[in-house]
């Protein structure tokens, strides 16, 4: 496929789109806050299995009359499972088996399918070492990139990162979606794969701009990006393959994961293309940013 | 041209045998079988026992592959799952509470696969369905109780050397003591020394001195902390693996995580209350007073000696300290040279034992060791067939009746305990029944059984759909190239499943949501090497030219959205728990295996088909 699409030109429109998101990312996460799922919140989860369709509100009445008030009822799944949690700040591991006995009998026929307890101070750590964790994977992604390419690009990919990473944050928080730790790891999965088209761009801008003598900066980020979108098309479409296929037939408990990716598939996709691009630009990036040919680079080409 | 050294085919080829050798074991299906062990933990299973299984088996006529001794438990396989109930059935009506009979699957891996190191994926609780307790030691209060004890000590020291103490204080994890003249002051200073407590060079202690104003303050160094902290937690880690046996839970863990924190995992475990019941049990130690020979039958119990040549002895029905108040207890010499067990009660149980012995020397003092048993019997339930009925009771034996010699406080010795090895074994009884710090439950994960198979079900269908869509759409797409691609992704999973088998990884849910977006975005190497060749076909460069550029252009970039990748999935690693650990494992194997795959192994089929061959036109 050949591609000559002046993306450049659509520059503006793209700066402003990829704002506008991310004030509506920020403005949703400062106001409504991110629905904390289990791991970060703490409290209990009891998955159970009925035997024919569960009636919720007997459900409620019946956790509600038993001495609980901070609760939620919700079909997981299909309408015969369902998924009851109670927030506790005390810490307290019994309430699981409390409620499945009670729910036991009210109807002996269910199935016990999890129970999960978090305590209080394990949903702070988690939370913590996740926000940490994804501090220090930009950090470092930041010095390998500044060390491979040059900081204008690891700027830029940094900057493409933490875009994706806040719009994918922001859509969390305005659907009010689960966030556990399985989207934070998909999270940091997203991290990866954006990188991954990130770097594929860039190395080819850094290419073509050591190769071609002559070209308006433009032109040359225009011509890299046309190059490489079949590949990064290509590679987009694969990758959602398989996400759709963890969507559809992967089960409940790992929908969140699968929808975190798939969003920042498209995302990552999106910003490869703009926000790197764009970022280049801003910091008006030159060929004699990269005229010395750095030694790493040469190392690698005669292989394999 | 576009031809392998012979030696980089040799390479290519040996890292593919490993992958299949060590992929191999997933292949032989986990076989039916059944764990036998005696209950009482101390003994190991022996020729005696396997002999009766077997002959218990033989006599019933149940099928059995294999039976063996296998580390302290007998294993027994079956070829079909019928007869491995039908076995546990049988087995549990003649042993009843002799043993302990649990189902379990083992790996049918054969002999040379196993001699070379080789077994089936490990699979975690979200695979396996069981339960995943995390419990936290609480050391504070560990150091609050012996502080505290440590001060009642020396308050007791210096007024029986009649050193002047005007004030002895406990604030938070500080020990003051105000003396009231010089001498005392001087006095009390020589009494910690001679205990090895110094102002300088000590290890246990920081203690700080004033001698203006008479004061002398004490606190735990960090290293003192530090042991008793790791003192607590191998105590409660000791402790929790005999209660975790008593469940005949066949390859439980209980390891400790961090400083301070104990996981317990039970695959399997169906009925979690049992399960927390036994593991979070504390007050398995009563101390009571033998009962006096007058004493009405209401006030007093019959009980027998651990040792059952013993007999039995009534003691009271009042217990004057319980296990959980136990702080320490080993084993050491009297002034005679016999054997004895010197015991630590906190605070509280010191307050409650002087009460309790103050008036009351010269009767005796009886230790009783409480555990809680199941017993099994033979029942006919209401359609007429034969049933075991499990029910659990408690059972409290005497380990030790010894005269109380003084009144007793915090610190005390029991006499009279027989040889020395029986006084350590003593001793550790009473540290067994008693954790050394209270312990907390602060995560719990519980996957009932059906889910387990449920999720393996999904993630084996997710993993084929989802290989089977791109396998598709690279072979529509890039027609031969797409095909060789396509081998080396078939290679790529046999790859990871083989190197986590190797590496005894686990594999969790997430883990294999690791394996299928790695399938997904295995292919990119390719499609990366694939526009590049396009792209020099189209300069004009003769086929062989464009295949050699595509692949060497490509790597560079190849390797360093790789490596961007690999960093991520080992933050997530460093940072992750339990199931995001597992993916991050998978993500990890998965990016250099599909780097090898993807750079050597597709052009290793890429030049079988198209190397040194004069081509005139290539399709990509």
């Amino acid at each position: 496929m050949n591609f000559n699409i002046p993306f450049m030109s659509y520059r503006r429109v793209a700066t402003i789109s990829s704002l506008l998101l991310l004030v509506l990312s920020v403005g949703s996460l400062s106001f409504k806050g991110l629905n904390l799922g289990l791991d970060f919140s703490g409290g209990t989860l009891i998955e159970v299995s009925y035997e024919q369709a569960a009636d919720l509100a007997e459900i409620r009445d019946l956790v509600f009359t038993n001495g609980f008030d901070d609760f939620q009822v919700v079909n997981f799944g299909s309408n015969s499972d369902v998924l009851i949690k109670v927030a506790d700040k005390n810490g307290n591991s019994q309430i699981g088996d409390v409620v499945f006995k009670f729910l036991q009998a009210a109807d002996p026929a269910i199935e016990l399918k999890r129970i999960e307890f978090v305590g209080p101070q394990i949903g702070t750590e988690l939370r913590d070492q996740g926000g940490l964790g994804m501090l220090v994977a930009l950090g470092m992604i930041l010095l390998y990139v500044a060390f491979r390419f040059q900081y204008k690009f690891a700027l830029g990919a940094v900057a493409a990162l933490a875009h994706d990473v806040v719009i994918i944050f922001g859509l969390f928080s305005l659907f009010s979606w689960d966030f556990d730790l399985t989207v934070l790891a998909a999270l940091l999965a997203v991290i990866g794969y954006s990188l991954n088209d990130t770097i594929v761009v860039s190395d080819r801008i850094r290419e073509n701009f050591r190769g071609e003598r002559g070209y308006e900066p433009e032109e040359i980020v225009n011509k890299s990006i046309n190059q490489t979108l079949s590949r990064t098309l290509i590679t987009s479409l694969t990758t959602l393959l398989v996400l759709l296929a963890l969507f559809f037939f992967g089960g409940d408990m790992i929908r969140g994961f699968s929808q975190a990716l798939i969003i920042g598939v498209l995302i990552g996709t999106y910003s490869s293309i703009y926000v790197v691009a764009n970022m280049l630009l801003g910091l008006s990036i030159t060929q004699d940013d990269l005229a010395i040919p750095e030694p790493e680079g040469a190392e690698f080409d005669d292989m394999p | 041209m576009n031809r392998f050294s012979p030696l980089t085919h040799a390479f290519i080829v040996l890292v593919l045998s490993i992958g299949i050798l060590y992929s191999l074991p997933n292949l032989y299906p986990a076989k039916p079988a059944i764990q036998v062990a005696y209950t009482d933990s101390s003994k190991s299973a022996d020729q005696r026992l396997l002999s009766d299984v077997e002959q218990i088996l033989t006599s019933n006529s149940i099928l059995v592959e294999s039976v063996g001794l296998k580390e302290n438990n007998i294993v027994a396989k079956f070829s079909s799952f019928d007869d491995q109930l039908a076995a546990k059935a049988a087995l549990q009506k003649n042993l009843l509470d002799q043993a302990i009979v649990a189902l379990n699957l083992e790996p049918s891996t054969p002999q040379w696969l196993r001699d070379i190191g080789g077994g089936p994926l490990k699979l975690g609780l979200d695979l396996s369905g069981g339960v995943h307790f995390l419990l936290e030691v609480d050391i504070e209060n560990a150091l609050d109780n012996r502080l505290e004890s440590l001060l009642n000590e020396y308050r007791k020291k210096f007024r029986d050397d009649r050193i002047g103490v005007e004030s002895s204080t406990k604030d938070d994890t500080v020990l003051t003591f105000a003396f009231v003249s010089d001498e005392d002051y001087n006095k009390a200073i020589r009494a910690f020394n001679e205990d090895n407590i110094t102002a300088v060079g000590t290890s246990l202690y920081d203690l700080q001195l004033n001698s203006i104003r008479n004061i002398v303050s004490l606190k735990y160094s960090q290293s003192a902390i530090k042991e008793i902290r790791d003192y607590a937690v191998g105590q409660n880690l000791m402790t929790l693996r005999n209660r975790v046996n008593e469940l005949g839970v066949s390859e439980p863990i209980v390891q400790r995580q961090g400083s301070s924190r104990i996981v317990v995992q039970l695959p399997g475990v169906q009925d979690t209350t049992a399960a927390k019941k036994i593991i979070g049990k504390t007050a398995n130690l009563e101390f009571r007073l033998e009962a006096a020979p007058t004493a009405s039958r209401l006030r007093k119990e019959e009980f027998s000696y651990q040792d059952e040549r013993m007999g039995s002895a009534y003691l009271e029905k009042k217990i004057i300290v319980a296990g959980e108040r136990v702080t320490n207890a080993n084993s050491g010499f009297d002034e005679s040279g016999f054997a004895q067990v010197n015991i630590t009660l906190d605070m509280q149980g010191g307050r409650a034992m002087q009460k309790a012995t103050n008036g009351n020397i010269g009767r005796r003092l009886g230790v009783l060791f409480v555990e809680q048993k199941n017993k099994s019997t033979l029942v006919i339930d209401d359609a007429g067939n034969e049933a075991i009925e499990q029910t659990s009771y408690i059972e409290k034996r005497i380990i030790s009746l010894a005269t109380v010699q003084a009144v007793l406080g915090t610190n005390f010795r029991i006499t009279g305990v027989g040889s020395p090895q029986e006084a350590s074994e003593l001793a550790l009884l009473l540290r067994a029944g008693a954790l050394a710090a209270p312990m907390k439950f602060v995560e719990e994960r519980t996957v009932g059984p059906s889910l387990g198979k449920e999720n393996i079900q999904l993630g084996v269908r997710s993993i084929i759909m989802g290989l089977l869509s791109v396998i598709a759409f690279m072979f529509f797409y890039y027609r031969w190239f797409g095909l060789a691609a396509n081998i080396a992704l078939f290679a790529n999973v046999v790859l990871i499943t083989g190197f986590m088998s190797l590496l005894g990884a686990t594999l969790t849910l997430p883990g294999i949501a690791g394996i299928v977006l790695t399938i997904g975005m295995a292919v990119d190497a390719n499609v990366l090497i694939f526009s590049r060749i396009r792209e020099e076909l189209k300069e004009g460069k003769d086929p062989q030219t464009a295949i050699q550029e595509g692949f060497s252009r490509a790597f560079v970039t190849i390797v360093d959205a790789n490596v961007t990748t690999l960093i991520a999935s080992i933050v997530l690693y460093a940072i992750g728990t339990g199931p995001v650990k597992g993916f991050a494992i998978t993500l990890s194997i998965g990016i250099l295996t599909s780097m090898f795959t993807a750079i050597l192994g597709t052009r290793a089929i890429v030049n079988l088909m198209y190397g040194n061959k004069n081509i005139k036109e290539l399709r990509v």
